[in-house]
């Protein structure tokens, strides 16, 4: 029985870490989002919301940071609106078909390196009896094939919601929802397809693991500089996927209302807005896995720095586990920020237009880069 | 009708001919570099981020990094001349309303939001009629400008300032004569409804003004 327990504890530890920072990072972004946007443009942004101190006349603006929890409270007080004609089971079903695999998505990102919570803990060193810990839910063989499958799934919810609400615009929504996410997956897996040519695998800690050390003598060995092409395209097509401004046709204003998600009101529409803003993270998450060394600091390794020179500095793991969280929720929080930037700047394309890049150009692009990556693997791995 | 005739009147097979869309005059043109649309993009992220740095630089030495106002704690000094804002009531030397509640305005009005009770004055020969009650509904007030054209005593002027009425109830966005005749914008946005009785200006008259609205 002691040997499952402390498994159990961390394995709990991990996934309630994970999901406190998801939904801060969703929550959070509500408010990056305006308050950026406003920045960018001359404007102040959300900042009339308060907490008013219960008997006292001292009101918490806060920088507009209540201005969450006050959509919250609407979407909980307003009407629950339901068409007349809908499909019952797949209406209720779709806010939770879109919401759940986005966070089911995180499970096998690596946040931290390998914790050894004995030696941390020393007065808990017998209970763990030196077992380690990799920091990541599911550590998984197949952790980048479990991110696309579970991904892949938030199109049926978004088809689900287009189908099921008995509307024309949802509909339309829906058909369009289907199509993007579809193209813009395989652009998307396609890229991801030279990643693991170059590092053998796809356990996503494994590839951490192997961005830690450095590349021609002074830059990191991040994917980024492996792969830079693939990274630009893997942003571009994970942007569309998320279905955020340049690629917002599903649910583009001036066309369709408000897309698939035209039917659904109240906290129903909660989900769809709550998992876009934590699909941003969850985006910011990967690309940092991915592209940029993960959770840890360039030239960084559970052991601590290997510097280019040969220089070595060790780091107590005191230091080095709050040092790789921290570092993992810095790099998640910059790509966030980028993530919104572009929203923020770029028109929406016409629908042949975005269909057109996926097809026409990123396609293309991506296996082009794949047969490069093949050739240079192949010459490197000694040609035969 | 042979069947060579219809073969002859019937149209030759028509050739395929390409689609050519149609080209404006404003046609946008775009070089090459402009049609990568990659380093376009770019530009543009750049530029929103220098807007996005240069105002957060201000926000975060404490200068402001917006060109908004905040509306009902600020009030921007810079209307233009001939705004048409809040409106006043002018006044004889003698400090009485130069209005004759003559209902010109109150007619002209297309919003109807001016209300004027008249009263009878018999020892001003010249001005024997004078307003009781003059009051605007701001809530429903579209700041048109109307009344002053039409008023033939310009009696009714409007200000550049706005009439600052900030309330979540449309029953205090009423201004009385008391009000439109000190010429200064108000700051108070508390008003009861219906409004105040209006204390005359005057001294009180013999026959006292009983209100005789149709």
């Amino acid at each position: 029985m002691s040997s499952v327990l402390p498994d159990l504890v961390m394995a709990l530890c991990f996934i309630a870490y994970s999901m406190v920072m998801l939904l801060s990072f969703g929550g959070l972004l509500t408010w990056v989002e305006r308050k950026q946007s406003a920045v960018m443009s001359d404007r102040v942004g959300a900042n009339r919301a308060y907490i008013r101190l219960p008997f006292t006349n001292i009101k918490l603006v806060w920088m507009g940071l209540f201005h969450g929890m006050a959509d919250g409270a609407k979407m909980l007080l307003k009407e629950n609106f339901k068409p007349n004609a809908h499909d019952k089971v797949g209406y209720f079903l779709a806010p939770f078909v879109v919401f759940t695999p986005v966070l089911l998505v995180f499970a096998v990102v690596p946040f931290g390196g390998t914790i050894d919570p004995g030696a941390l803990f020393p007065s808990l060193a017998a209970w763990f009896d030196g077992r380690t810990y990799p920091m990541q839910i599911a550590q998984l063989d197949a952790g980048l094939l479990v991110v696309f499958a579970f991904s892949g799934l938030t199109i049926i919810g978004a088809m689900l919601a287009g189908w099921s609400s008995e509307n024309k615009f949802s509909l339309l929504g829906g058909l369009r929802a289907g199509s993007q996410m579809i193209s813009y997956e395989l652009v998307m897996g396609l890229t991801v397809m030279g990643l693991i040519l170059i590092y053998g695998t796809v356990d996503l800690g494994s590839i951490v693991q192997q961005q830690s050390g450095t590349l021609l003598g002074v830059l990191p060995a991040w994917g980024v500089f492996q792969q830079p092409l693939a990274a630009f395209l893997f942003l571009t097509a994970a942007i569309a996927e998320n279905k955020r401004l340049p690629f917002d046709l599903p649910e583009a204003e001036s066309e369709l209302v408000a897309g698939y998600f035209t039917e659904y009101s109240a906290m129903k529409l909660g989900p769809f807005m709550f998992s876009e803003f934590i699909q941003i993270a969850i985006v910011g998450a990967l690309f940092a896995t991915l592209f940029l060394g993960g959770y840890n600091l360039p030239f960084m390794n559970d052991a601590g720095f290997l510097l280019p020179g040969g220089r070595e500095i060790a780091l107590s793991q005191g230091v080095r586990i709050p040092l790789q969280m921290l570092t993992f929720l810095g790099k998640v929080a910059l790509l966030c920020v980028l993530q919104i930037q572009i929203r923020w700047t770029l028109p929406r394309f016409r629908y042949d237009q975005m269909l057109g890049l996926s097809w026409k150009l990123l396609l293309p692009v991506s296996v082009a880069n794949l047969v490069v990556t093949v050739l240079v693997q192949w010459w490197r791995g000694g040609g035969a | 009708m042979s069947q060579s005739d219809a073969e002859a009147r019937r149209p030759a097979p028509a050739k395929a001919v390409r689609y050519a869309r149609k080209t404006y005059w404003n046609e946008p043109t775009m070089t090459w570099w402009e049609k990568v649309y990659l380093p376009e993009v770019l530009r543009g992220i750049g530029i929103t981020t220098g807007v996005f740095l240069r105002n957060m630089g201000k926000w975060l030495t404490g200068r402001r990094g917006a060109v908004t106002t905040y509306y009902p704690e600020e009030r921007r000094a810079d209307f233009a001349p001939r705004n048409r804002g809040k409106h006043v009531l002018t006044q004889r030397p003698d400090g009485s309303v130069q209005c004759i509640a003559c209902n010109m305005c109150a007619t002209v009005c297309p919003a109807k939001v001016i209300e004027i009770e008249p009263g009878f004055d018999a020892n001003d020969p010249a001005h024997p009629k004078y307003p009781v009650r003059f009051e605007i509904d701001y809530s429903r007030c579209v700041f048109c400008g109307m009344c002053v054209e039409a008023c033939p005593e310009d009696a009714i002027r409007m200000e550049p300032d706005v009439p600052n009425l900030v309330s979540d109830d449309r029953y205090n966005m009423w201004m009385t004569m008391d009000e439109m005749m000190t010429w200064r914008p108000q700051s108070d946005v508390a008003k009861p409804y219906p409004p105040k009785p209006v204390p005359l200006t005057r001294a009180p008259r013999p026959e006292g003004g009983a209100p005789s609205n149709p």
